[in-house]
């Protein structure tokens, strides 16, 4: 039994390419440091888990779950992270490429204006650091709904993930330093409706497709 | 809850004015709390923002003494506000709703006040290595200082997200030992902290950026051992 290998993702846009609202510098870090330590403590966990199973080695299994849960969910997260974004100026960044998921989060929220506000307000109340997603719930309602994630716990309950915010400060602090609410106003510039449609219409696995690819 | 929060920390002591009282001893005013409570204000450092360099720049300082620390203040004034509105009105139900703000901001508070005090510049108190009864101490709990050393900086490279690791006293026991603590979470409970050393990624990225390794190595260049030492003894 060998252990699946997983590779950082490219990203389908330059590192600068989200600028002004999110700047190069932060992106190249946040993608070819962070995302790249996930991946590569992931793999190393990963890679330990086998050992321990094919050891019979029962502790040192259940020692490896936070390890794998940090480092995997940090992979899921990115992951989905990069592929929700998209420069300000490209068709995917206006909220028309979603009239489906709009006209759902009309009924919910009321408006788009009123389910950004109430996004940013659950965005601003993370103590420490985590992720806020816009996600469909499981089960026959299939309605929407907003949730925070601590640290990098990812949503893996069932639940088909639309779009995340990092809220972790290596996200934005090199550039908004302390002021995370203007980051919060600023990451509606750059979220790719048209992704957040498409997970919004699929189910989890089709989410989830971006980590089968970089397997 | 305010109060016994707040003497948990004597250090907070000096940063706290009671309402009106500005006569009465910081101590005394705490001991009357239960009608009048003092407001929590930042409290100043006793050296200037630059003065941890070339460990920790001086912009990260002043972000984070003026801007961070001073928004957990800020945030635990206005939990205790809610509070004590909730609970003159006796909605015990909202006053208990508050309570995980106030443990973010009153943990904040405690520990970057603690943090300040246990940081000195190099050139003053800052860095070498403990001596006398702590350093004993030290040598019997953990082998050695090398050794307590490397188990500090395995103990912050370990924290899954934003976080604080503590060289604590065990109230009970005296012995010494090594707590993580998630976001602000305070050190309470049968610890008594002596020294803490923030893992929060404000308090390094500016100048750090990912290498965090690089900054729980320069940190111990800063760290004021006579503070530690004062916090050994007196607990």
């Amino acid at each position: 039994m060998a252990a699946t290998t997983y590779s950082l993702p490219k990203l389908p846009y330059a590192y600068d390419a989200l600028e002004p609202a999110i700047s190069g510098q932060i992106m190249e870090l946040h993608h070819s440091k962070h995302h790249q330590a996930y991946v590569a403590n992931l793999n190393k966990a990963l890679q330990s888990h086998v050992a321990a199973t094919t050891a019979g080695d029962i502790a040192t299994q259940i020692a490896l779950q936070p390890v794998i849960r940090f480092n995997g969910g940090g992979h899921i997260n990115h992951s989905l992270f990069w592929l929700n974004l998209a420069p300000t100026a490209s068709a995917e960044a206006n909220p028309d490429s979603a009239r489906t998921l709009v006209a759902e989060i009309d009924k919910t929220w009321g408006s788009l204006d009123a389910f950004e506000k109430a996004f940013a307000a659950a965005l601003l109340a993370i103590q420490g650091s985590g992720w806020g997603w816009l996600v469909r719930e499981d089960g026959p309602a299939r309605g929407l709904r907003i949730v925070t994630t601590k640290d990098q716990d990812p949503v893996v309950g069932g639940e088909v993930p639309v779009f995340g915010v990092d809220m972790w400060e290596h996200a934005y602090y090199l550039q908004y330093l302390n002021g995370k609410a203007a980051y919060v106003e600023n990451i509606w510039k750059v979220i790719n409706w048209k992704t957040a449609e498409e997970r919004f219409l699929g189910n989890r696995d089709d989410a989830f497709k971006a980590l089968r690819a970089s397997i | 809850m305010s109060s016994t929060l707040l003497r948990t920390a004597p250090v907070l002591r000096g940063a706290l004015r009671a309402a009106g009282a500005g006569a009465i001893k910081p101590a005394a005013a705490l001991a009357s709390t239960s009608f009048v409570r003092g407001k929590a204000t930042l409290p100043d450092l006793s050296y200037d923002y630059g003065a941890l360099e070339p460990f920790i720049s001086g912009k990260i300082m002043e972000l984070h003494h003026k801007k961070h620390h001073q928004t957990y203040v800020a945030g635990l004034n206005s939990a205790l506000d809610t509070i004590a509105e909730a609970e003159s009105k006796g909605d015990h139900t909202k006053a208990a709703t508050v309570a995980p703000l106030l443990n973010f901001h009153g943990g904040g508070h405690v520990n970057h006040s603690l943090f300040w005090e246990n940081l000195a510049p190099a050139s003053r108190d800052g860095g070498g290595e403990p001596s006398g009864s702590l350093k004993t101490a030290i040598d019997e709990d953990f082998g050695s200082f090398d050794t307590f050393r490397k188990q500090m900086n395995t103990a912050l490279a370990g924290i899954q997200g934003s976080g604080w690791a503590w060289l604590v006293k065990d109230k009970q026991s005296g012995t010494l030992g090594l707590v993580t603590r998630a976001n602000q979470d305070p050190v309470t409970g049968p610890y008594t902290p002596l020294l803490g050393i923030d893992a929060w990624e404000h308090a390094y990225y500016l100048q750090y950026e990912n290498r965090k390794a690089e900054y729980f190595e320069a940190i111990w260049n800063v760290v004021n051992w006579n503070t530690v030492a004062a916090r050994f003894e007196k607990n």
